[in-house]
């Protein structure tokens, strides 16, 4: 019973989830400028991750937990050095 | 002690954070997490040029607890403003004169304002010390300077700096 | 996918089971209205709070379903989650706080090659 509700609203996270992962990536192609690209990119990372965490209580196992980890460091730096290129990135102003 | 340990809070959230990825509490992690604990802060002590005070655990509980309700309250706000009244809305940059000089706990505060949704913290204004800050929908100015003012930046002021408060 | 579905989840008590179910439905509603505002608001100052919504408040549920889940079925307090919580509150600030001001360093750029003016006195991206 418990295990049949768990698994519910385990389908439930996991479905909103994937569809936020689909709209970041609709923003990160639609854009319109470099700042909205690099947003969007900076949500997928955080968005996969949360999947990523998910699938861990799917499947009970706690290898899953660092690769989220991994995933939030890499997303960190990644984001920080596209927005501190979009700050100094443009040379002739 | 003193030379050993300069910074206890650093080592022990050091320790702490061997202990949670090792998953563990036998002696032999907590022996090379000792170590770690001890070496790191001496290593890295000559990086950090100002060091930190914080006083007063009681104010930092309080503002704690304070920041996670402000937080979920405004998530609940936004949401809302999100589904319901995506159009019309008032997206402002306001400006707010602070107080608090010191660099961390200029840190803290910009963390708290940048967690809470609905509110992101731009810059210190070049030459001033004003707050430029943007708001997803304002609808008075003056609430917002009272609510930062007094709600947050009080507590860090009595937390950072002691001497004036 | 129906093996994925059908895959028995661990039979826990109900009262860990039900705020598990809880926090994951919250953050599963949460995370999927931050990413519609970062979908559909129509600009970009507009646009880095759908993000903010669900980087803390839907991965702070998320994390404490999963602490209280693997504290359950494996019998003994998990508390490693808390590493990436304390991960996402210190960085994700830093984040949205550099994207903030590389647009709003981009926009006064921009205006001022269209207005030629070389004025250097701060102004917000809005103020006209």
């Amino acid at each position: 019973m418990t295990g049949l509700m768990l698994t519910a609203a385990l389908g439930f996270a996991l479905l909103c989830v994937m569809l936020a992962l689909i709209f970041c990536g609709i923003r990160l192609l639609l854009g319109p400028t470099a700042q909205d690209r690099v947003l969007a990119l900076d949500s997928l990372w955080m968005a996969a991750m949360l999947f990523i965490l998910l699938l861990g209580i799917r499947f009970s196992s706690v290898v899953y937990f660092e690769a989220a980890l991994v995933i939030a460091l890499t997303g960190f730096v990644s984001s920080i050095a596209l927005a501190k290129f979009l700050i100094r990135g443009e040379i002739i102003e | 002690m003193r030379r050993w340990l300069p910074t206890p809070l650093i080592s022990l959230s050091l320790l702490g954070l061997w202990l949670m990825l090792n998953q563990t509490l036998h002696p032999a992690h907590l022996l090379l997490g000792a170590v770690i604990a001890i070496a790191i802060p001496l290593l890295v002590a000559p990086l950090r040029p100002t060091p930190v005070r914080v006083s007063r655990p009681l104010t930092v509980i309080r503002l704690t607890i304070s920041s996670l309700i402000e937080i979920l309250r405004s998530c609940f706000n936004v949401c809302t403003l999100i589904l319901f009244r995506s159009r019309g809305l008032n997206t402002q940059f306001i400006r707010i004169p602070l107080d608090l000089r010191d660099p961390h706990g200029l840190a803290v505060l910009a963390c708290i304002i940048n967690s809470t949704p609905g509110t992101v913290w731009v810059e210190i204004i070049p030459g001033t010390n004003d707050l430029a800050l943007h708001v997803f929908d304002l609808h008075d100015a003056n609430w917002w300077v009272n609510m930062i003012k007094t709600k947050l930046e009080q507590p860090l002021i009595e937390i950072f700096e002691q001497e004036k408060a | 996918m129906s093996g994925f579905l059908s895959l028995p989840m661990a039979e826990l008590s109900i009262w860990l089971a039900l705020p598990i179910a809880l926090l994951l439905v919250i953050g599963g509603l949460i995370t999927f209205i931050g990413a519609l505002g970062l979908l559909r608001l129509p600009n970009f100052y507009q646009r880095i709070h759908g993000p903010a919504v669900f980087i803390t408040v839907g991965t702070g549920c998320f994390l404490i379903a999963s602490m209280l889940y693997f504290s359950g079925t494996l019998e003994r307090p998990v508390v490693h989650e808390l590493l990436i919580t304390a991960f996402v509150l210190l960085t994700a600030p830093v984040v949205s706080m550099m994207i903030m001001r590389a647009a709003v360093y981009r926009d006064l750029r921009a205006r001022r090659k269209a207005s030629d003016d070389q004025t250097d006195a701060y102004q917000f991206p809005e103020d006209e």
